[in-house]
């Protein structure tokens, strides 16, 4: 499931769920529609509260990666640590993409 | 080495099914009380291995996969994932990290190197034509008496 947040020019996109080969598709494109927006300069994937991720997120996330790059974007990452973030580490995906800290929600 | 567990299952190669085949062994890895990240590794490992089937062994079409797991006395899981799609042509490059015959589909080309990573050993068994069969293997857990003698 994708419930996202747009202030000024980020959009923050929370991910719930298993993110892997099959989810990716729906996510791919209902992302794709959000970041459309030319106003938006910043990307963040907040992954805190998946419950599973593959490589098919890895994948789906240097696609949202490039594009933003097109446009002088930058895109950022929000893991919530475990093995998801043990998976962002093996592909090397921090080297462009920022790591975000876990926020504190009240 | 002794079998003191092992399960077959076979599903059709639909998108589906990956988090089947992941339900599927968590549910027979479980009792034997791995930690979170052992669990995690072997879930991820098999999702890689289902979805290699699904995207690429039944690239245009849907078939049958079929995974297989065991426990041994020695406390070691070993999972095999099989497919009868159309196979690999040169195993050694499609192992490669970053690899892919489908970058424009946006594939990672990782799932490989997630599952040498994650698992003790991963043998791919493939050939054009002649399907696919993917056999890792996990130490999760002390060796044990078998429930039974084979």
């Amino acid at each position: 499931m994708l419930t996202h947040e747009k202030q000024r020019g980020t959009i923050t996109i929370r991910l719930s769920g298993d993110l892997d080969h099959h989810t990716a598709a729906a996510i791919r494109q209902e992302l794709d529609r959000l970041i459309a927006d030319r106003s938006i300069n910043r990307l963040v994937f907040d992954l805190s509260d998946l419950k599973f991720m593959d490589s098919s997120g890895i994948g789906m996330m240097i696609g949202r990666y490039k594009m933003m790059a097109r446009r002088g974007g930058s895109v950022a990452v929000r893991t919530g640590g475990g093995q998801i973030d043990r998976l962002m580490e093996l592909s090397g995906l921090y080297r462009i993409i920022e790591k975000v800290q876990e926020e504190v929600r009240k | 080495m002794n079998i003191i567990n092992e399960m077959r299952v076979d599903f059709l190669s639909c998108p589906e099914n990956e988090a089947f085949a992941r339900m599927v062994i968590s549910a027979f890895v479980l009792p034997l009380n791995p930690t979170l990240e052992q669990l995690g590794d072997i879930k991820t490992s098999v999702s890689e291995a289902v979805t290699n089937a699904v995207v690429h062994g039944y690239r245009d079409c849907v078939g049958t996969i079929r995974m297989k797991a065991s426990l041994s006395e020695a406390g070691e899981l070993t999972v095999e994932v099989i497919d009868n799609g159309c196979g690999i042509r040169d195993v050694q490059e499609a192992r490669q990290p970053f690899f892919t015959t489908m970058e424009a589909f946006e594939r990672s080309g990782m799932g490989f190197t997630v599952m040498e990573s994650f698992m003790d050993a991963v043998q791919v068994f493939s050939s054009p034509g002649q399907g696919t069969t993917v056999r890792m293997k996990k130490q999760i857990c002390a060796p044990r008496e078998p429930a039974y003698q084979a």
